[in-house]
């Protein structure tokens, strides 16, 4: 296969696969290098994508696997660069002001939300996949999808109140 | 009004039940400019979804390295090449070297019969001197016959 004709299979979901993986690692670089790493993986098996009914579906279950093998192994590794990560992060002058911003109010609750509800809500909010289709990328039951779902939107709504009947920011 | 639905489809939006263009509607609803109070609460959460739907992927693939990786997949065949080049040598040279084999075999072969053949001749030529010393005496005898007439 040409790279052209690689490039042109990947491009119109490529930035998907970069916004999932920077919901589940949240740091920009990390979530690059991982859609870096998951699309040379794809061309390397570039023979193969034409039997793979749906090439899309296939690379975020790529993405999504690889970024819960990134968090378990980060866990168990090193626990204190997470931490200086995240002190940093909130250090930044500019992520305060950001923080002050109603809107990234939503991306900070989201970051609290449990893995496989991210996953979801960020699948049918953001890239407004049908219920077939994630559960395929996220190897899930239908049910289980539209549980995830209505759990997660909850939880946003919850923090959402809370902010804003306290008023912060 | 509007609302009575928008306020409907939010219930059921966080039943999980919506579908695709149900939640388009809300999405669309909640980035218009005046929304009611009571709702407002609900906006950010959409705003933000669209917001975060226009970050990009900005790295560039080296897809180019993979090309250096197809050339060294060859490497392994190159011993398997080595090993038929060698297994054909061999199998010619022992031919070559059978045949040359036979060729020094038969002449010597050649030559051994060839010097039996000329040890015979001369053994037979020895036998006919001898048989040729009798007649020497026939001729001694004669002219012993002559001389005495």
């Amino acid at each position: 296969m040409q790279q052209s004709d690689f490039l042109k299979i990947v491009t119109p979901f490529q930035d998907k696969l970069y916004r999932l993986a920077k919901r589940l690692l949240v740091s920009r670089e990390e979530a690059e290098d991982a859609t870096q790493e998951i699309l040379m993986k794809l061309w390397s098996k570039s023979k193969k994508i034409g039997s793979y009914n749906n090439v899309e579906a296939f690379a975020m279950t790529m993405t999504k696997n690889f970024c819960l093998d990134r968090l378990k192994s980060k866990q168990a590794g090193n626990l204190k660069l997470v931490h200086s990560n995240y002190r940093e992060e909130g250090s930044s002058l500019q992520k305060q002001v950001e923080a002050n911003d109603s809107v990234t109010w939503v991306q900070r609750i989201m970051e609290d939300l449990p893995e496989q509800q991210k996953m979801v809500l960020q699948l049918r909010d953001v890239e407004e996949y049908d219920f077939d289709e994630i559960c395929e990328m996220l190897e899930m039951k239908p049910t289980a999808v539209r549980v995830a779902l209505s759990r997660a939107r909850k939880a946003v709504r919850e923090k959402l109140m809370e902010k804003h009947n306290y008023g912060i920011g | 009004m509007e609302l009575d639905r928008i306020e409907k489809l939010l219930s059921k939006y966080f039943e999980g039940s919506t579908s695709l263009p149900e939640e388009a509607e809300l999405k669309a609803f909640f980035l218009q400019d005046d929304i009611p109070a009571h709702l407002a609460e609900y906006r950010p959460m959409f705003t933000y979804f669209k917001k975060t739907k226009q970050e990009r992927f900005t790295k560039v693939l080296p897809l180019q390295e993979e090309k250096k990786l197809n050339s060294k997949k060859w490497i392994p065949w190159l011993s398997v090449a080595a090993s038929v080049l060698i297994m054909v040598g061999l199998f010619f040279g022992k031919g070559y070297y059978d045949q040359k084999q036979l060729e020094k075999e038969k002449a010597q072969y050649a030559y051994k019969e060839t010097k039996k053949a000329l040890d015979m001749l001369a053994e037979n030529f020895s036998r006919g001197t001898e048989k040729v010393a009798y007649l020497n005496e026939f001729v001694e005898a004669k002219e012993k016959i002559y001389n005495k007439n």
